[in-house]
């Protein structure tokens, strides 16, 4: 963190009489594309040397949430989609157990599991965009179609879970907003069975590429305490050599029924992380083919007509089962008063979402604890004293996204 | 003083016996234990926290707006023990006139952004932050948005 205060201003000064020091203030961003989004960095230059680094967050604000305190618990899943683009069926997620977690619901295997694979296809679609722009920050063009090819099956997966490729909104509180359609284990399985050669081909095209170790190995270190004192998670944590993960620690949705690592590097350096995520896919394709093979059977969503719509058929048949449907999407479901602070490993690490229930059918106050706001916020110790050419292989490494910074 | 059904949770414990007098709640609910401390004694609570009970990370920390009640305002902390594999919650309670508090970021500099966006949202004052400024809103918004008596649509004329 820097020492001094206050706002950097962009200048440029007159060189020094007695040194020829010069000065200068740059802005780096917020339309700069290596900063996927709206990231500005102030940067104080000493020739091509970062002296101080002031990052500017804050314009991708949109206040989300503000905006969940004003719909009813189910209609704010949409809006946890927004929070994370990149990543949002793991915000679906923890925002659903946390909610699920004041309830005292209970969710099917079937629900569980299905949760489980895809939000690994959500971290697989977030780590193929981070390597794709990553790669392609660093000058390695053929990478970014490489990735977008893979990613665009996962996205096709998504439509035809949900009928929407990105936001999906797939998961409900209390299981799953839709029948898992017809087919989806042929079209997983099509995609998985090629998968881990594909990340073959990613690693062909990188790992021992010497243009790429040149700009990657030795780059972006930072000391592990460090890390965890500026509230760094995920990836960046594990390539420094801790495990820290919560789907081991705090398993959720039944991840403890899964077999699969927690991989670590210690390097600590912008290469470890990249070859950490690669390894992450892998892992995360082994988990998608566990889930796949070993899917329960059952109903997909939990048995409280309190909270979770009927079935259409029911809906005709029974008096009852239209009371509760009216009842819920007019009025909500009440949620008794309390609070709650459920943590997932998203792509990005951590991820958290903090919930106050006072009792109402509307949340009394949401707060989501962003992996990419905590990460963000090493910048400046991660940069300075670095090199300039440096800043967008080390910002890239941590893989943040603006909109999980600024909400 | 500490409710007699926490007694039998370590951390609470701890904060007890470093100073009874900080502890002015608390309780274990759905998992999760949350401990109220007088908000005169935080920074002193969180360092014993960090270095004696090992709670290195503080992963989170937030504002809870109760308009009209009072004390108005909670500030909320989420620790975390990566070695006990823990995690708890502190939280402060301060009154709707001036709310103010003092900082942790001399225990976790984590907490510099976190507590500017608590200022920029919830406006509460964070005493001896090395960098307190609006973080979210532009440098010139009037109003704090997470209150509960700022609108969610419309602009104030």
């Amino acid at each position: 963190m820097s020492e001094v205060p206050g706002p950097l201003v962009a200048t440029v000064e007159e060189p020094q009489p007695e040194t020829g020091f010069r000065r200068m203030v740059l802005n780096m961003g917020p339309q700069h594309p290596s900063t996927h989004g709206v990231l500005r960095l102030k940067i104080e230059l000493d020739g091509e040397v970062i002296m101080r680094c002031d990052p500017d967050i804050g314009y991708l604000h949109t206040g989300i949430e503000k905006e969940c305190e004003a719909k009813t618990y189910q209609q704010a899943v949409t809006l946890t989609d927004r929070v994370d683009y990149l990543a949002p069926l793991s915000n679906n997620l923890c925002y659903c157990l946390a909610v699920e977690k004041l309830l005292g619901l209970e969710i099917p295997p079937q629900a569980q599991w299905m949760r489980v694979m895809l939000t690994e296809f959500t971290r697989l679609n977030s780590h193929l965009v981070w390597l794709a722009t990553h790669a392609i920050d660093i000058g390695a063009m053929s990478v970014f179609l490489y990735c977008f090819r893979e990613r665009e099956e996962i996205l096709k997966i998504f439509e035809m879970f949900s009928g929407q490729r990105m936001m999906t909104s797939y998961f409900r509180i209390g299981g799953l907003a839709l029948e898992p359609p017809r087919g989806w284990y042929q079209r997983v399985k099509k995609f998985i069975d090629v998968f881990p050669t594909r990340v073959d081909e990613y690693e062909n095209l990188l790992t021992n590429n010497p243009i790429w170790i040149g700009r990657t190995k030795g780059v972006g270190f930072i000391a592990l305490e460090d890390m965890l004192d500026l509230g760094i998670t995920g990836p960046m944590l594990r390539a420094a050599g801790l495990p820290l993960d919560a789907r081991k620690t705090q398993p959720y949705s039944s991840y403890d029924k899964f077999d699969f690592e927690v991989p670590t590097r210690t390097e600590n350096d912008v290469y470890a992380r990249y070859q950490l995520r690669v390894e992450e896919m892998r892992q995360s394709a082994r988990i998608i083919r566990q889930a796949m093979d070993g899917m329960p059977g059952g109903p997909w969503k939990a048995d409280d007509p309190h909270v979770v719509l009927p079935d259409r058929e029911k809906m005709k048949t029974q008096m009852e089962a239209l009371i509760y449907h009216f009842k819920i999407v007019t009025e909500g479901f009440r949620v008794p008063e309390g609070e709650v602070f459920q943590v997932i490993e998203s792509p990005r690490g951590e991820l958290g979402y903090y919930i106050v229930s006072d009792g109402t059918t509307h949340p009394y106050r949401v707060h989501m604890r962003t992996p990419s706001f905590g990460n963000l916020q090493a910048t400046p110790k991660l940069v300075e004293g670095s090199l300039i050419a440096d800043v967008i292989a080390s910002i890239g490494s941590m893989d943040f996204v603006l909109g999980d910074t600024d909400r | 003083m500490l409710p007699d059904n926490l007694r039998e949770h370590s951390a609470a414990q701890a904060v007890e016996t470093f100073d009874s007098a900080a502890l002015t709640g608390g309780k274990y609910d759905r998992g999760e234990l949350t401990l109220e401390i007088a908000p005169g004694q935080i920074v002193s609570v969180c360092r014993f926290l960090k270095y004696d009970e090992k709670f290195v990370r503080l992963s989170s920390v937030t504002g809870v707006d109760r308009f009209p009640a009072e004390p108005r305002f909670e500030v909320v902390y989420h620790l975390h023990s990566i070695e006990k594999n823990q995690r708890l919650r502190l939280k402060c309670r301060l009154r709707g006139e001036d709310p103010v508090i003092e900082s942790v970021t001399p225990v976790w500099r984590a907490a510099n952004w976190y507590e500017r966006e608590v200022f920029d949202l919830f406006g509460i004052n964070f005493l001896n932050h090395p960098n307190l400024r609006r973080i979210m809103m532009p440098e010139d918004w009037d109003g704090y948005p997470l209150r509960k008596d700022y609108p969610v649509t419309g602009i104030r004329v």
